[in-house]
């Protein structure tokens, strides 16, 4: 899993039928540290997670595993809302 | 699998039930000589490391969500699945 923080929403009329009722968002990864690491990619929504809030995302098969029975097609899952982040000792980031 | 020191953990309230009552660390992954060897990543433990633990870090569904939650199928794609005592050899 990884940091991301949710950059905005992603709206699209026609898709898979197996998309429907799913939240597409934008995503930016992010290191220990918060900071920006790769591209921004898209995601599928799985807890409630909205904009400017950080959260951490699944990769591969397992991203499609928390909306079984339903087989949504996604290879990346945003699957927690970080209320914080304690790196190093060191108390990063606090969400609320 | 990769070697991994630990260097923090992720408090997240609202997350997927799989994850309940499970510990999700942030890990750093390392060379084998101790040096870092790339960016973060979350992993959830298997094993009880805590930090400041080199670590062996599987990133593979089926293993990690196995091995850390005890049953396959969860949306988990890596796991702390060992504490590294020493590790030897030649560049």
């Amino acid at each position: 899993m990884q940091l991301a923080r949710v950059l905005g929403t992603v709206v699209a009329t026609v898709k898979s039928e197996s998309l429907e009722g799913r939240k597409l968002l934008v995503i930016q990864p992010l290191d220990g540290s918060l900071n920006n690491k790769g591209q921004p990619m898209v995601a599928i929504d799985s807890v409630g997670a909205g904009k400017g809030e950080v959260v951490f995302w699944c990769r591969g098969r397992e991203a499609s595993f928390p909306f079984l029975p339903s087989e949504v097609p996604s290879d990346c899952t945003i699957v927690g809302i970080v209320d914080s982040v304690f790196l190093d000792s060191r108390f990063t980031v606090s969400h609320s | 699998m990769i070697l991994a020191r630990v260097v923090g953990n992720v408090v997240a309230t609202q997350k997927d039930h799989r994850y309940e009552g499970g510990r999700i660390m942030v890990v750093r992954p390392i060379n084998p000589d101790g040096t870092d060897a790339g960016d973060e990543l979350l992993a959830l433990d298997a094993v009880d490391a805590g930090a400041g633990d080199t670590v062996v870090v599987v990133r593979e569904g089926w293993s990690a969500s196995t091995t850390s939650t005890g049953s396959p199928g969860a949306a988990i794609d890596s796991a702390i699945i060992g504490v590294v005592d020493t590790v030897e050899g030649e560049a």
